[in-house]
């Protein structure tokens, strides 16, 4: 399929259009992916979100944006949704919303929020809880040969990470690197080991739990001389206290892209 | 992004508080423009700050999106999405600089 | 309707007595605020009135706590759709804070710390239905809930209920406050489901 410069063109991103779910895909305990099916979709940029629309039958409507977390292929894109406990949405689309049925979305949206495969640098991606998605829409979209891609993965504990597997073979890519940071719990020194997700760096040291600190962030090839742009994204607090690190460290302002998502979460 | 949308009222997913930012306001700022707007800049009234609207702090979405100025919080715009109509107003800001082609 | 999400409810719309059309209950209590949350050191805080002849009365702190304080157990109904029933409250009823006020004003628009307004009319500030209140549930307001003091004017939508109160202008004629300016309803009756401009 074609696709147009701005993606989505623009009356085609403005309606509200069936989405049909085709499939789901637990992520871990409290996140579940959805594949939809999204007739004459225009294609998306990575970082891009969607609006979701739900219908109750007696016209009661609730709408929520999600990131997409991949590239589309052809009509098939993907979202990953946080279930909040108690929430009123969350708790459908992860354990209610069935394969068939469908939902009304409206994107894609969002221009600023973006990674643009022919933008020149490296990328530095900095994630606080479900905020990883619209970075791995970034680092799924990145090409084999592309430039040098690095992920500060901010969990509660290795229980909460999303993608743990698929984060755990791109970290063995080449020009590709993936770190955690665990706040409340890391793993046991060994357990999970071979998947990465144990908070170890590169050279197997582990690092104790606590907050993101400007260590996490820095490192050969990464620092402000290197450019690269950072894409923060979590819970407002996460992120104004990542994007406050980047900046102290002298990275520009202008190379920091930030997106916040409510007061709470890790 | 993750689930910061309308009429929520309980637990961690927002109803109408603090803590969005201006990104959130693409979808409903695409029912009114046909250009993203989110990546246009917006010089404040009150104080001359400028910013990319995707970067202002927004309270919402209910009752309604209120966006302010990172500089100094003041009101640069708010949208309100009633059954039949959206209401928009853009009196904080001086001037929006959208990016268009040469 | 033409599309519907095979399985979606949403929040309940529960169909009880007590609960205005399209509401439902809630058991928390949510916050909706359309701006950082200001806090006032109460040696600072002030109430005013001003009338349409601008007249200007004040209150410090300790003057709205010397006035005779009420208890109302009160139903709350937001505009978002959720209610609470038989909420308390302790406050000063605008009966007595405009007790010497001298007015041939209709309408009031109502000012918050941090900028905010409502309006509503004049009469629906008085005869016992409506409070400047400081205390809910037997504590001081939360910071996010009003603190110092918010207004209380349970019979109309919660918009109307203005947190941080700092002064009530008394107009002759009516002026739109923040919501309203922007398609909210001037009213605001829950029982009417005066939601929007034109209900």
């Amino acid at each position: 399929m074609a696709r147009a410069a701005i993606p989505g063109g623009l009356s085609a991103r403005r309606a509200w259009r069936p989405a049909r779910l085709l499939e789901r895909r637990v992520e871990s305990a409290s996140a579940t992916t959805l594949v939809l099916d999204v007739t004459d979709w225009p294609g998306h940029l990575p970082g891009q979100h969607v609006d979701v629309r739900l219908t109750a039958d007696d016209g009661y409507t609730a709408t929520r944006s999600y990131s997409l977390a991949a590239p589309a292929e052809g009509d098939r894109v993907e979202v990953t949704v946080q279930r909040v406990p108690d929430g009123e949405v969350s708790p459908f689309l992860c354990d209610v919303f069935q394969v068939g049925d469908a939902v009304e979305l409206r994107g894609p949206v969002g221009g600023w929020f973006v990674w643009r495969p022919d933008q020149p640098g490296p990328v530095l991606l900095v994630a606080g809880g479900s905020g990883v998605v619209p970075l791995m829409a970034m680092l799924r979209a990145r090409p084999a040969v592309g430039p040098p891609f690095r992920l500060v993965y901010s969990a509660r504990q290795p229980d909460d990470v999303i993608y743990r597997e698929e984060l755990a073979a791109l970290a063995g890519t080449d020009g590709v690197d993936v770190r955690h940071v665990f706040t409340r719990r890391g793993a046991p020194v060994g357990a999970d080991g071979a998947d990465g997700a144990d908070g170890a760096d590169g050279a197997g040291h582990v690092r104790p739990p606590g907050r993101l600190r400007s260590a996490d962030l820095e490192g050969a090839g990464w620092g402000p001389a290197d450019a690269p742009t950072c894409y923060v994204c979590g819970p407002t607090g996460f992120v104004e206290a990542a994007a406050t690190i980047l900046a102290s460290a002298g990275h520009d302002a202008a190379r920091i892209r930030t997106e916040r998502f409510g007061p709470t979460g890790s | 992004m993750q689930g910061q949308d309308s009429a929520e009222n309980s637990g961690e997913e927002p109803v109408g508080g603090a803590g969005l930012d201006g990104n959130v306001l693409a979808g409903p700022l695409s029912e009114v423009f046909a250009v993203d707007i989110t990546t246009a800049v917006g010089r404040c009234r009150g104080c001359g700050t400028s910013s990319a609207i995707a970067t202002l702090r927004v309270h919402g979405p209910q009752p309604g999106l209120v966006g302010r100025c990172p500089g100094c919080d003041d009101v640069l715009l708010r949208i309100v999405r009633t059954p039949d109509a959206v209401w928009l107003d853009l009196g904080g800001l001086i001037s929006l600089r959208i990016p268009a082609a040469g | 309707m033409s599309f519907v999400t095979r399985g979606f409810h949403g929040r309940r719309r529960d169909d009880d007595g007590r609960l205005p059309p399209g509401q439902h209950l809630t058991g928390d209590f949510p916050v909706l605020s359309a701006g950082p949350t200001p806090r006032i050191p109460l040696d600072e805080w002030e109430l005013w009135v001003a009338t349409e002849d601008g007249t200007r009365h004040t209150w410090s702190w300790t003057e709205l706590m010397a006035l005779a304080a009420d208890e109302p157990t009160v139903d709350i109904h937001c505009v978002t759709s959720w209610s609470k029933l038989d909420t308390t409250w302790r406050g000063v009823s605008l009966d007595t804070i405009l007790a010497d006020v001298e007015t041939a004003a209709d309408y009031a628009l109502v000012h918050s710390y941090g900028g905010y307004t409502t309006n509503l009319p004049l009469e629906d500030l008085l005869d016992g239905k409506a409070w400047v209140a400081y205390e809910f549930e037997g504590d001081d307001l939360h910071p996010e809930h009003g603190r110092p003091a918010r207004l209380l004017v349970p019979h109309l939508y919660f918009w109307k209920s203005a947190k941080w109160v700092r002064g009530i202008e008394l107009m002759l004629e009516d002026s739109p406050g923040f919501w309203e300016q922007l398609g909210y309803h001037d009213y605001g009756d829950p029982w009417r489901e005066q939601r929007y401009q034109g209900d």
